[in-house]
């Protein structure tokens, strides 16, 4: 095996990137929309050319860009004969396809984007015939189910577009589904994931438990992507594509992937008996049946449709039959077929872009009109027959030989016959074609005054029918090429054949006389069968798809609104009455270690405490339809948490915990200002008891767990951080140290989500007052029982005295919080407090009035601050958020060390101000606008006129 | 001690799991705000418990040290715990505002309702 494959990743990633050019150069006009949209395919064509001859020479080029290689994971491609016959059919019928859209793409189609899916469609397939991990080549199998899926819907006006679109995909989709599994347990018999290894392990493969499961997984998703019956009904429908896509997806590239992944694991798979029933029966079965649907199809694209199908089968069949001779004349047969019915495709285009009808019952005696175009589609469709000095003759000829020789379970004649009708049907629906659609009188009811097209319309059928005549008469021409791609897919040495036209007088030449004269009969019945046909009843495919798809999603809609019925409540329950069952089997499931640590005593001052929060939170519970009973007592709870939090060692828990509490208290008092007082009684006696058992079940887990734990010592990673918490990081405020230095990063992206919960509710609160909820607010009426003393004297005057002070706190907790309980979450905190107390004493408005700083510019501030001073960092060629301290002496004052750290917590302490600020100023905002008064003067109150008590409050 | 963190927590955390199961959104906040207690507490108490061992270094003398990390992680916890509640009161009272009502669960009819109007939003 040589290497020099350097090219083939660049050559798979070439489409792809030119997949971005069409869009931008539509503005320059079609035409250099389309020329550039060929650049790509030349560059690919002419790199492959450079590689060509040592292909030829029987090397196989590979190349490798490791990417997680202990996984089996690496983008690894190889290049041997039978890639490159592929690789340059599809560049090749893909540089065809351009020109030939260029000029059957009406006006209003939008081309840039035809184009763009037309490469990325071109390089999904190039990458399969390329890959040589089969892991990539699955990734490219998909890309080209998606990538059609757009090709096909491209016409996005037409339903029958969308759903053809759909129907592909979901077939093609599901049968590379089943392609992972196959081809992952391949690579597990295998031991590798590279063609190239695994193409040497044929034995061992056939020989393995796992051979069936693999071959009917990979046959299912060749079979699916082929249009083999069956799920031959997709390739049909996706007939409403432009014809361009149809001429190429089902002549040179979409539906031969499944052919050519066949012939690609041809060595590994084939030669046992399932492979060879598997494959050849359904080939067969295929063949006919297509053929003979094609035969009574009045629409021209859907007779190729099913020819393609039916040819498909031929070409399945031969890979089938095992045996080195079929699978040669497969090869030669997939270059046959290419040229001619991408011609075919091409001349149906040109007919229904000329006539603007399909309908062949609507259509004859083109041939007068029409010459050009009647005669490449007479010449392709005598190959499509099998007649002889075109190509389609000859491997029509190789067909039927190797038909003849195999024996299907015992029988000799059955696959000869099958073959043999096959081929008979096959010249029936060719004739038909040229018959019914170029010959006869000239008619004077097309819908359009049908003539040729431009020249650049017909060149690409054109050059494609002069490749049929030519490797009919001259068949030695595709002699090496046929050679390159027979000895890659047989493995080596190729069996005896000989391409040539006269072989005498032998079995298949009478079987070809035979279907020849009995496909001229048929076509000449061909009036009164159609009758027939139409007449008898047949299973309609897409009506059996529909049905399928329709009692698939029934049942996941039953599913799903079952389980999603829309109550939150029973979501919440079975959450967590799964949590339970699962921390219930962990529990059970593990060991337990004797406990090791002493219990501390229990002073009675902390009983007393524990007292209190057992008696609250029972009181919550029982209480919680009062609302704000409920609240009073949730405060006390809050309370109780924090004196804990300061006996038990964690003043800083304590101090965040207080001032947290206050915040939430308000919050949750704004909230009920506007929700109603009081719970209704809902939920009936047997609800309540259920979730009582699941709560009383869920709080004793828990404090088991707990219990559990505190009894047994742990190992802990934190005497690293009180080592270093002083020398490393300059502070003795351990907790603060590891908030600000040794863990910034969390700490810098937990003040990021407090600042985006900060600007959630504003733009909530922004989205609700101006939308029909606000005005429901604005016409509420204000309730009658509301105090005239809103703002009472005593209260204004208090806060406005302690502003100052608690800001003065605030600063004191935050400059001390390096080496002392506090820091910017805290003194955050304690700031929103003091401006709370402002907003509560003196109301919204006369704050709002006084209030400088926008609270959103200071939660990006601080966000920034924050990420500046990480990035400072990178200065010292440190990683992000290493802290550098020093001390600074300034005159008057002693000396005191100065750290990056307090520019981050300068940050927290900006972002947590903001965040709380922003979110209760949105809930005040609410309560302003449901007709909230303004005090014009700091307090509203005058005393002395008790007596009139008539001062109206001014707006 | 530990019998009093444990079974503090282990209330907090039925008071919290039984409200979040009602049915109005008023509660449900209240039984978050209560299980917010309880994972805090119980998380500060994976650091195990120690009285007068506070996690602030004492430069000179012989001091012993609580685990300062689950104290760390708690602080922030409880911020953003504060955060989440203000969210969720926020989405809570829009609903309410919108709907006249704070229930959480959907009726089998408002359901259906929410569901053709789904449809022929994505249908238009």
């Amino acid at each position: 095996m040589s290497n020099g494959g350097s090219l083939l990743p660049i050559i798979a990633l070439l489409p792809f990137l030119g997949a971005l050019v069409p869009g931008l150069m539509i503005r320059a006009g079609r035409t250099a929309c389309a020329s550039f949209t060929a650049v790509p395919t030349i560059a690919a064509i002419v790199m492959l050319g450079t590689m060509t001859p040592a292909v030829l020479r029987g090397e196989v080029l590979t190349a490798e860009i490791a990417w997680l290689p202990q996984l089996g994971l690496t983008a690894s491609f190889f290049l041997d004969g039978l890639g490159l016959l592929f690789a340059m059919m599809i560049l090749g019928v893909g540089l065809l396809i351009t020109l030939y859209a260029r000029f059957y793409l009406a006006s209003e189609d939008p081309m840039g984007q035809f184009y763009t899916y037309l490469l990325l469609f071109q390089g999904a397939m190039l990458g399969i015939v390329l890959s040589d991990n089969i892991l990539l080549l699955l990734i490219f199998w998909e890309l080209t189910s998606l990538s059609s899926f757009l090709l096909i819907g491209y016409w996005k006006h037409l339903p029958e577009g969308r759903q053809g679109a759909r129907m592909a995909l979901a077939v093609t989709g599901a049968g590379g589904l089943a392609m992972i599994g196959g081809m992952l347990i391949l690579g597990t018999i295998a031991g590798s994931y590279n063609l190239t290894d695994i193409l040497q392990q044929g034995d061992a493969i056939r020989a393995s438990e796992w051979y069936l499961p693999a071959l009917i997984l990979i046959l299912l998703g060749a079979f699916t992507k082929s249009a083999q019956f069956p799920f031959h009904f997709w390739l049909p429908h996706a007939m409403a594509a432009p014809t361009p896509v149809s001429a190429y997806l089902h002549s040179a590239t979409m539906v031969k992937a499944g052919v050519f992944l066949m012939a690609r694991m041809w060595p590994v798979l084939s030669g046992t008996d399932a492979w060879f029933y598997i494959v050849s029966t359904t080939g067969l079965i295929t063949m006919v049946l297509g053929a003979l649907i094609a035969l009574f199809k009045d629409d021209l694209k859907a007779l190729l449709a099913f020819s393609t199908v039916s040819h498909l089968g031929l070409l399945t069949m031969l890979l089938g039959f095992g045996t080195k001779f079929a699978a040669v004349v497969a090869v030669f047969h997939i270059i046959n077929h290419l040229t001619f019915k991408a011609a075919l495709f091409m001349t149906a285009g040109i007919v229904d872009h000329e006539t603007h009808t399909r309908d062949i019952k609507r259509l004859g005696g083109l041939r007068h009109l029409m010459p050009i175009t009647a005669l490449i589609g007479t010449a392709a469709a005598l190959s499509m027959a099998g007649i002889p000095f075109f190509n389609g003759f000859l491997s029509k000829e190789m067909m039927l030989d190797a038909a003849s020789d195999t024996a299907w379970a015992g029988s000799e004649w059955a696959v000869p016959a099958l073959a043999t009708l096959g081929a008979l049907l096959s010249v029936a629906y060719s004739f038909r074609f040229i018959v019914h659609v170029f010959f006869g009188p000239k008619r004077d009811d097309y819908p359009a005054k049908p003539h040729d097209p431009p020249f650049g319309m017909w060149a690409a059928p054109a050059l494609l029918v002069v490749m049929v005549v030519l490797i009919g008469i001259y068949p030695k021409l595709v002699g090496p090429v046929v050679a390159m791609a027979g000895a890659a897919v047989t493995g080596g040495e190729l069996p005896y054949y000989s391409l040539k036209i006269w072989h005498g007088v032998n079995m298949a030449l009478v079987m070809s006389v035979i279907a020849v004269v009995g496909g001229l009969i048929l076509l000449a019945l061909h009036r009164p069968l159609d009758r027939a046909w139409l007449a008898a009843p047949r299973p309609e495919a897409k009506a059996i798809f529909d049905a399928l798809v329709d009692s698939l999603v029934a049942v996941t809609r039953r599913v799903t609104e079952g389980l999603h019925n829309g109550s939150m409540s029973r979501y919440l329950a079975i959450f967590v009455a799964a949590t339970l069952a699962l921390g219930y089997a962990a529990f059970t499931g593990g060991r337990m270690s004797p406990p090791t640590r002493e219990l501390l005593p229990i002073p009675p001052v902390a009983a007393a405490g524990w007292l209190l929060l057992i008696v609250a939170t029972a009181l919550v519970v029982i209480n919680h339809r009062n609302r704000f009973r409920a609240l009073v007592l949730i405060g006390v709870i809050g309370l109780m948490v924090a004196s804990g939090f300061v006996y038990l060692s964690a003043p800083d828990l304590a101090l965040t915990q207080i001032s947290v509490e206050t915040v939430t208290i308000m919050l949750l008092l704004l909230a009920l200002y506007f929700l109603p007082k009081t719970t209704p009684k809902e939920s009936t006696a047997r609800h309540r008891l259920r979730d009582g058992v699941i709560a009383v079940a869920a709080g004793g887990g828990v404090a088991a767990l707990a219990m559990t734990f505190l009894m047994r010592d742990f190992s802990s990673i934190s005497t690293f951080h009180l080592d270093n918490s002083y020398t490393g990081g300059g502070g003795t405020n351990v907790v603060n140290v590891i908030l600000v230095d040794f863990r910034g990063y969390d700490t810098y992206g937990e003040i990021i989500v407090l600042g985006i919960a900060g600007l959630t509710i504003y733009a909530l609160m922004e989205a609700l007052l101006n939308g029909p909820a606000g005005r429901k607010l604005k016409a509420a009426p204000v309730p009658p029982d509301r105090s005239r003393d809103r703002h009472p004297l005593m209260m204004v005057v208090a806060t406005r005295a302690m502003l100052p002070i608690v800001v003065m706190v605030g600063v004191y907790i935050f400059l001390r919080g390096h080496n002392q309980p506090g820091g910017g979450f805290v003194a955050g905190l304690v700031i929103s407090i003091a401006l709370l107390m402002q907003y509560m004493a003196s109301g919204f408005a006369w704050t709002q009035g006084r209030q400088r700083m926008e609270y959103h510019s200071m939660i990006g501030w601080g966000a920034l601050i924050a990420g500046l001073t990480g990035v400072g960092a990178w200065l010292g060629g440190a990683p992000f958020l290493t802290s550098i301290y020093g001390y600074i002496q300034l005159p008057l004052i002693e000396k005191f060390g100065l750290g990056s750290a307090f520019a981050f917590d300068l940050g927290v302490f900006l972002t947590v101000l903001g965040s709380v600020m922003l979110m209760l100023y949105s809930l005040s905002r609410i309560a302003r606008h449901a007709g909230e008064t303004v005090n014009v003067e700091p307090m509203d109150y005058d005393p002395s006129l008790r007596v009139q008590d008539k001062k109206p409050e001014a707006e | 001690m530990e019998l009093v963190v444990a079974s503090s927590v282990g209330v907090l955390t039925a008071g919290g799991v039984y409200l979040i199961l009602r049915l109005r959104a008023f509660p449900v906040i209240l039984g978050l705000a209560l299980l917010s207690y309880a994972v805090n507490v119980f998380l500060f108490a994976t650091g195990r418990l120690a009285i007068n061992a506070p996690p602030v270094l004492q430069l000179y003398g012989e001091a012993s040290y609580t685990d300062p990390l689950p104290q760390a992680l708690v602080l922030t916890a409880i911020v953003i715990s504060f955060g989440m509640t203000a969210v969720l009161v926020m989405v809570a009272l829009g609903a309410y505002l919108e709907a006249d009502d704070d229930r959480i669960d959907l009726e089998p009819d408002e359901e259906a309702q929410a569901e053709t109007t789904a449809k022929k939003e994505t249908g238009a």
